[in-house]
């Protein structure tokens, strides 16, 4: 079980870092919270499963202090972008990597059962989840339940690790469908588009929670979404305000959304925020041949440039 | 309202201080005549411009905004239009996705001597401009 081995590889580690950071099991068992692991007894509080969703890593470029870090393949591009961009010292982690066959979006399974509370949850070696609540149990395989970046997943082994917590996996889905959804959706007509967006961002609270979560936000406090002076957006609740707010963090991610999935995870009113950024990285992938969070020693395409640009042509009036 | 009724549009023009705006005056010096729907923003280079400027234009009351600056290579800072571009082209395909058609923006290169080209550029995307029509249709001539 890699539990066992995330823990085996926490102990070895734990003596030359101040904290490391994975998961503990939170409120009920689907939740699972974050654990900061600082003396070695506190290690039998870890838990390593699939509902082990949240994007550790966005706790790194914040800290000082040399600490360890688990990550599952895709929050391994979150540090490698981090590292693109100079946000973190490498010297300062130490990465213990744990091969990932997917995970569970806690919000499908809460859609599945209704919203039903939670007594207990349990995996089976078939891939499914066992939930158990007050009307039954309910058997979900996960890969009905899991987040949308679970199904077309190309980085399932961390692309950067110290330490790896069971054996690397390839991934067995195509290449191509990574962005497929997004070529689908740019089939349909402007209206259609329109319409949709504004059916969706329409529901925006502007919570900010998106913006919270998202480990390449690093503004954070500083987002010109609240700043006075600039004052970009008003607090009017108005359409527009809220088509503002999703756009000023798709355009402040061009060329560096890891797609984590983060945004999408905490959005209290389910809106696709994730989709605008996507298809930014469609973009980047045409015009630069660029993927965020891949390359340790890649850049950012909107960080450089080339005096002649290839795929850019001129446009014509 | 400044806008003439039925006849103009709003459109918006960030101009770069070295090359387009000089182009611009240069177009106005020698007598061109040019549309009148263009309000130029005088920024001091076209790397100044967020592409949030554009999306921001768009959806509080632009009709179609234009980018212009220095020549590739002919920057005044060096290689502010260098990055420009990678940002303008990114939004240039960002914007149909959101529903908002991508001909309302444009961004080119003009320089202060290209009097000449300028007119040729205000001319035809304020053309293309009042072929799209309005992009904010009233609240009140609703219904």
């Amino acid at each position: 079980m890699s539990t066992e081995k995330v823990k085996e590889a926490i102990a070895k580690i734990l003596p030359d870092v101040e904290t490391v950071i994975c998961y503990q099991q939170g409120f009920d068992g689907l939740h699972t919270t974050p654990l900061f692991i600082k003396i070695p007894e506190e290690i039998n509080g870890l838990i390593w499963n699939p509902l082990c969703v949240q994007n550790l890593t966005s706790y790194l470029p914040s800290i000082k202090k040399k600490v360890g870090i688990v990550v599952k393949g895709c929050d391994s591009r979150t540090i490698v972008q981090y590292l693109q961009e100079g946000l973190i010292d490498r010297e300062k982690i130490v990465i213990i990597g744990v091969p990932c066959t997917g995970v569970v979006s806690v919000k499908k399974v809460l859609r599945e059962i209704g919203h039903q509370p939670v007594a207990g949850v349990a995996f089976d070696d078939n891939g499914n989840i066992v939930v158990k609540t007050s009307k039954g149990d309910r058997t979900l395989a996960i890969a009905d339940v899991c987040p949308d970046k679970c199904a077309t997943c190309q980085y399932p082994t961390p692309i950067v690790y110290d330490y790896l917590a069971g054996d690397p996996i390839k991934s067995d889905k195509p290449k191509e469908s990574v962005h497929e959804d997004i070529r689908q959706f740019d089939e349909k007509t402007l209206e259609e588009k329109k319409a949709y967006w504004e059916k969706e961002l329409e529901k925006c609270i502007r919570c900010y929670a998106c913006r919270n979560a998202c480990p390449m936000c690093i503004c954070q406090d500083s987002c010109i979404a609240e700043t006075r002076e600039p004052h970009w957006i008003s607090q009017k609740l108005s359409l527009t305000e809220k088509f503002m707010f999703h756009m000023i963090h798709a355009v402040h991610l061009a060329g560096r959304c890891v797609e984590c999935g983060e945004c999408e995870r905490v959005c209290p009113m389910d809106i696709p925020v994730a989709k605008l950024k996507k298809k930014i990285n469609t973009e980047m992938k045409e015009l630069f041949n660029y993927e965020p969070g891949v390359d340790p020693d890649g850049k950012p395409p909107m960080y450089t440039f080339n005096v002649d640009e290839v795929k850019i042509k001129e446009h014509k009036l | 309202m400044s806008v003439v009724a039925g006849k103009e549009l709003r459109i918006v023009g960030f101009l770069c201080n070295w090359c387009s705006y000089g182009g611009a005056d240069t177009a106005g010096v020698s007598r061109f005549k040019q549309p009148t729907d263009l309000r130029i923003i005088k920024v001091p280079c076209s790397g100044r411009v967020d592409p949030l400027f554009v999306v921001r234009a768009l959806l509080t009351g632009a009709d179609g905004v234009l980018v212009s600056g220095c020549h590739p290579r002919d920057c005044h800072y060096t290689d502010g239009n260098f990055y420009a571009r990678r940002r303008l082209e990114m939004l240039k395909r960002l914007l149909p996705f959101v529903g908002i058609d991508e001909r309302r923006f444009h961004y080119t290169w003009v320089s202060a001597s290209e009097g000449q080209k300028w007119q040729q550029v205000v001319t035809d995307f304020t053309n293309r401009i009042h072929q799209l029509g309005p992009l904010h249709v009233k609240k009140e001539n609703e219904g």
